[in-house]
């Protein structure tokens, strides 16, 4: 289990939590270092965070469940986020869609055989005077064509592997 | 062209973010200099009455008057939450904000926990806004290091702490109530109310709500008085300015500050661009993914509360989403209500299970597949779910529905008939 944070983290959020008034408030934060450090948040990732917090296992989990940016599966190395909301729908997102999932050779939800990318719709990034939206990992994408969508993709993918 | 001295968008800039030094030069924190050197809580609450400021997160209800039943004066621990998770689609206003002017929502937030009497505030950010994060992070540092933020701010005798705590994703947290589960780590579905979160909020405790937007205006209402601000409207009820989110079918989708009550067909064309590749117009959301539609023959209307409800919807967010003359209503309406039906929590029936239903009804529809039964069974649910939920979201998602059935009836009634999705060749 120690292997999902190492030693110094949990002890950096061991001490946050002692010194916040409301703990439990911290659950996000732990489960979002938990999930930066391993990619998603397994179940042994819940269980450390439960210890962490001072919470049951089922109290971190309905949480974890509850938000889906919190990865309870486990996805590739960087996850693509693709807008499906009215203003990139608007603007063509389902073909920027479609075209990921051609050149991924993957559906929705699964990830790439390589591991490296996650395909998964979203809702509103805020994005809308960018339309079409989508987000690979930390980078937003505004204003995508279809057409620039296997560069992006080569790029994202140089970036792991440097 | 008409356009308006920005407030909100005074410090925007196409190189990046203003902070500390940027903000002050320009008139940052005078406000709140004049609110803690001039002017007594119960005069700030006053002010901000008067101006008729109302909420810029969706709601629309007057600020004051919802500062007036917060126990300002009482004792004991008090919070403010700044709502930030503007998830509603076509919303991107107070991201705007927050990439170009961190500071601006800081010392809105500072002069209204003096005003309310509040120590500690949090802002809640959704999680797709890490770099606006970042940014009022590090402006919570300046501030803190320049005596603005923290212990006996100025001098005064007034303190008050500014945390930033990020969530991860759901449409529902922008809930008032669900919010504040989301922020003490409970699942986030919504509270019953009363008791409100005025009187029992934040961690049990009186918590003052207020939309991003609505706390960067209390600075200027402040520094420039209640007339002044209620001035800037272009209509006799409104007052001050807006963000308006422009998206969609657009030369120029953008977000832009004009008056309260600009003109919609005026704000389309002079900062829209109008609609794109020479197309018309043929509808539009007003105020976000839960604004029912308005249509051509609205665009003299004004983006202002009252107008807008006088046309049957309301100004929301101000998020204005374009639709041109070859789009299908129905499709769009689908896709606004796939949205919801996602994003509801599932904590009521109505909520979980009506809107799949509204979502199974519209596919069959845009499919052609749909009958007249489909369509009454439709028009039901409009009475079925609205009222009959238990938060506002179920309420808001049959917004889009309601404006459907209002202005595009036959465009309806040409996919029972024809068996086919009109729009489509």
């Amino acid at each position: 289990m120690a292997t999902l944070l190492s030693e110094k983290q949990i002890a950096q959020l061991k001490r946050r939590v002692k010194e916040t008034p409301h703990p439990r408030e911290m659950v996000l934060d732990v489960l979002h270092a938990i999930q930066d450090a391993n990619g998603w948040v397994s179940d042994e990732g819940v269980e450390l965070a439960a210890i962490v917090l001072g919470l049951s296992s089922l109290q971190v989990e309905e949480i974890a469940t509850f938000y889906d940016k919190i990865y309870r599966r486990p996805v590739g190395r960087k996850v693509i986020h693709v807008c499906d909301s009215i203003c990139c729908w608007s603007r063509g997102s389902e073909a920027i869609m479609l075209r990921l999932q051609q050149l991924l050779a993957i559906a929705p939800g699964e990830t790439t055989a390589d591991g490296m990318f996650t395909l998964l719709p979203t809702c509103c990034l805020g994005a809308c005077g960018e339309a079409p939206a989508l987000r690979i990992g930390r980078t937003l994408y505004g204003g995508v064509e279809p057409e620039q969508l296997e560069a992006i993709l080569d790029k994202e993918r140089a970036e792991v592997e440097s | 062209m008409r356009s308006c001295e920005p407030l909100l968008f005074k410090n925007r800039r196409a190189e990046g973010p203003v902070f500390l030094e940027g903000y002050r030069k320009n008139g940052g924190y005078q406000g709140l200099e004049k609110a803690l050197r001039g002017m007594s809580p119960a005069d700030v609450r006053e002010e901000v009455k008067a101006s008729g400021l109302r909420g810029r997160g969706g709601a629309g209800f007057p600020t004051g008057v919802k500062w007036s039943f917060f126990p300002s004066d009482d004792a004991g621990e008090k919070y403010l939450v700044c709502n930030g998770d503007e998830m509603e689609p076509g919303t991107f206003k107070d991201r705007q904000l927050l990439l170009a002017d961190p500071h601006h929502l800081l010392e809105g937030i500072i002069i209204s926990c003096y005003a309310l009497g509040i120590g500690t505030a949090y802002i809640f950010l959704r999680d797709a806004y890490r770099e606006c994060a970042g940014n009022l992070e590090r402006a919570i540092d300046e501030a803190a290091q320049a005596g603005l933020l923290g212990d006996d701010i100025l001098g005064s005798g007034f303190s008050c702490e500014i945390h930033v705590h990020r969530s991860a994703g759901r449409y529902i947290c922008g809930e008032e109530t669900a919010l504040l589960n989301s922020l003490e780590g409970l699942r986030p579905n919504p509270r019953s109310k009363p008791p409100f979160p005025a009187i029992k909020g934040l961690f049990g405790r009186p918590t003052a709500l207020n939309n991003i937007e609505t706390l960067a205006n209390i600075p200027h209402i402040v520094t420039g008085g209640a007339a002044w601000y209620k001035s800037l409207a272009l209509t006799e009820q409104g007052a001050g300015t807006k963000l308006y989110g422009l998206a969609g079918h657009l030369e120029t989708p953008c977000c832009v500050e004009a008056p309260i009550g600009m003109p919609l067909g005026e704000l389309i064309r002079d900062f829209g661009g109008g609609v794109w590749k020479n197309r018309s117009f043929k509808a539009c959301l007003p105020g976000g993914a839960s604004t029912p539609y308005l249509t051509a023959e609205h665009l003299d209307v004004a983006l202002d509360y009252e107008p807008l409800e006088q046309v049957g919807t309301r100004l929301g967010t101000g998020g204005v989403v374009v639709f041109d003359d070859r789009t299908c209503m129905v499709a769009a309406t689908l896709n606004l209500l796939r949205f919801f039906a996602r994003e509801s929590c599932g904590w009521c029936t109505p909520c979980r299970d009506g809107l799949p239903l509204v979502c199974w009804l519209l596919e069959r529809l845009e499919r052609g597949e749909g009958t007249r039964e489909d369509l009454t069974m439709l028009q039901e649910q409009l009475s079925h779910i609205n009222g009959r939920s238990f938060c506002a979201l179920a309420l808001g998602a049959m917004g889009p529905v309601d404006g459907l059935l209002r202005h595009f009836a036959e465009e309806v009634e040409d996919h029972i008939r024809m068996g086919r999705c009109p729009l489509q060749d």
